[in-house]
């Protein structure tokens, strides 16, 4: 199946990326969706075995293909091709007629065969052109592996634009609806001590707002923002918390609320490098007291709301530039130092 | 610098093969600590790392890792690499240590993408 693709596309010899990978997929697929009847050529131009070779001549030159079928009355009888032509002009065998030069054993396939069908039987045969009959043997069209790139190049492109049109309707949903303030909001239950899933709801957060229309630098900010308060929440809370983000159009409200324990000293958790954090939390590479110090270079404005015994409340915000859609961000690649 | 120098660099193996594309790395960053990539990482680099968790493919999709480098031959669990696979994040095992894999780099010419603690803190 892949080298018939391959073939097809003109890939030999070249490793297949991962980009290749996901449209062979995606053509695969296509493939098999696709029916014979839906690429083919309808437009037959057909002769009778008793034409001359001259006749296939004048038919392949004006019209500009390259093989045609050859029927007796309804019936297919044999398939005459730009080879057989070549043959019979070596012999100066212009006026014989067709019979003795076409394919009589045609090989077919079925208007209601997917197109995978027609691949694989180029790839088996390498003939270049098939018949394509209907339940009662009949002729209805002809198909080259031409039709079949030109067929699933228009169900992709279909695919594409329908695509573009969910990333549009994503990303415009704000301009779309009208109220005196809109908002999304997604919300996420962090478990304590849960460190196989750290980090899965920023990962859906980010990935939401690449989706509403956010720009990279933005969406990295934020994730990194509520990563590191997702693993807060892991590290510290006494029963797990929720993480909740709220989208509007000119700002990105992000906060984490736990019952505890509360963090005693605000001012100390603020300092670079000061941690209470378990071994455990060590171990995964977090908990070095770098946490809401990240947070901090990540967000326009941080406030925490703590009470020992009581529980704690994080709010992070980060205010979209009007115009922009995003504030320059933190960290864009200058020129590299060694 | 190309992904496939690095991991002749590196003399390593690529776990998740079957995403793997010769994508431009802009430059390097070596931590142990993925609050440290978080802060001061800039978008594209190649990240070297002792720790061997799920949260280093974590810390690698949020902080915009191009590709992960396991030092001294520790091998990911499946868990990682199936992670790391629908994340998109080719990860590499090197049985290099942190300081010769980082001089090996450098001196090929690959830049640095960590921000020193003046560019965090001014």
């Amino acid at each position: 199946m892949s080298s018939t693709l391959q073939e097809l596309y003109g890939r030999k010899g070249r490793t297949v990326t991962d980009r290749d990978a996901q449209e062979i997929t995606r053509v695969e697929e296509v493939s098999y969706e696709l029916k014979t009847a839906d690429v083919m050529n309808r437009d037959l131009k057909c002769l009778a075995p008793t034409d001359t070779m001259r006749e296939v001549f004048e038919l392949l030159r004006v019209s500009r293909i390259s093989g045609a079928p050859i029927m007796e009355g309804n019936v297919l009888v044999g398939i005459i091709s730009q080879e057989d032509l070549m043959r019979a002009f070596a012999n100066n065998d212009q006026d014989v007629p067709i019979q003795q030069y076409m394919t009589k054993n045609v090989i077919t396939v079925k208007s209601y065969e997917p197109v995978i069908k027609a691949l694989e039987i180029f790839a088996r045969t390498k003939i270049g052109r098939l018949p394509v009959v209907d339940e009662n043997e009949s002729l209805v069209g002809m198909l080259t592996k031409g039709d079949i790139t030109r067929g699933v190049l228009v169900a992709i492109q279909k695919d594409y634009q329908e695509e573009e049109i969910r990333r549009y309707r994503a990303s415009h949903l704000f301009e779309d609806i009208t109220s005196d303030r809109t908002s999304l909001i997604l919300r996420y239950k962090i478990k304590s001590r849960d460190f196989n899933n750290g980090g899965q709801a920023s990962s859906y957060i980010k990935r939401a707002l690449l989706r509403l229309g956010a720009s990279p630098q933005l969406a990295r900010q934020c994730g990194i923002a509520v990563y590191e308060a997702e693993m807060n929440l892991i590290i510290h809370s006494t029963n797990g918390g929720v993480l909740r983000v709220q989208v509007e159009p000119r700002r990105i409200l992000m906060q984490t609320s736990d019952d505890g324990p509360g963090i005693p000293d605000i001012a100390k958790a603020l300092q670079p490098g000061w941690s209470t954090a378990s071994e455990e939390a060590r171990s995964m590479g977090f908990g070095a007291g770098m946490g809401l110090v990240n947070i901090q270079r990540c967000v326009d404005k941080m406030d925490i709301d703590s009470t020992p015994g009581k529980g704690t409340k994080l709010l992070m915000e980060i205010h979209l530039d009007p115009d922009e859609k995003f504030k320059s961000p933190p960290d864009t690649p200058e020129s590299p130092g060694v | 610098m190309k992904l496939s120098e690095i991991i002749e660099h590196a003399r390593g193996d690529v776990l998740n093969p079957s995403i793997f594309q010769d994508v431009d790395i802009l430059g390097g960053c070596g931590a142990d600590l993925m609050s440290d990539v978080l802060t001061g990482v800039k978008p594209g680099a190649v990240l070297l790392t002792g720790l061997c968790n799920l949260q280093v493919i974590r810390t690698a999709e949020m902080a915009d890792v191009y590709a992960v480098v396991f030092l001294r031959g520790k091998k990911p669990t499946p868990e990682m690499v199936e992670l790391a696979t629908q994340k998109n994040i080719p990860i590499i095992s090197s049985d290099m240590g942190m300081f010769q894999l980082s001089g090996r780099l450098c001196k090929a010419g690959l830049h640095s993408l960590e921000s020193n603690w003046k560019e965090l803190h001014e």
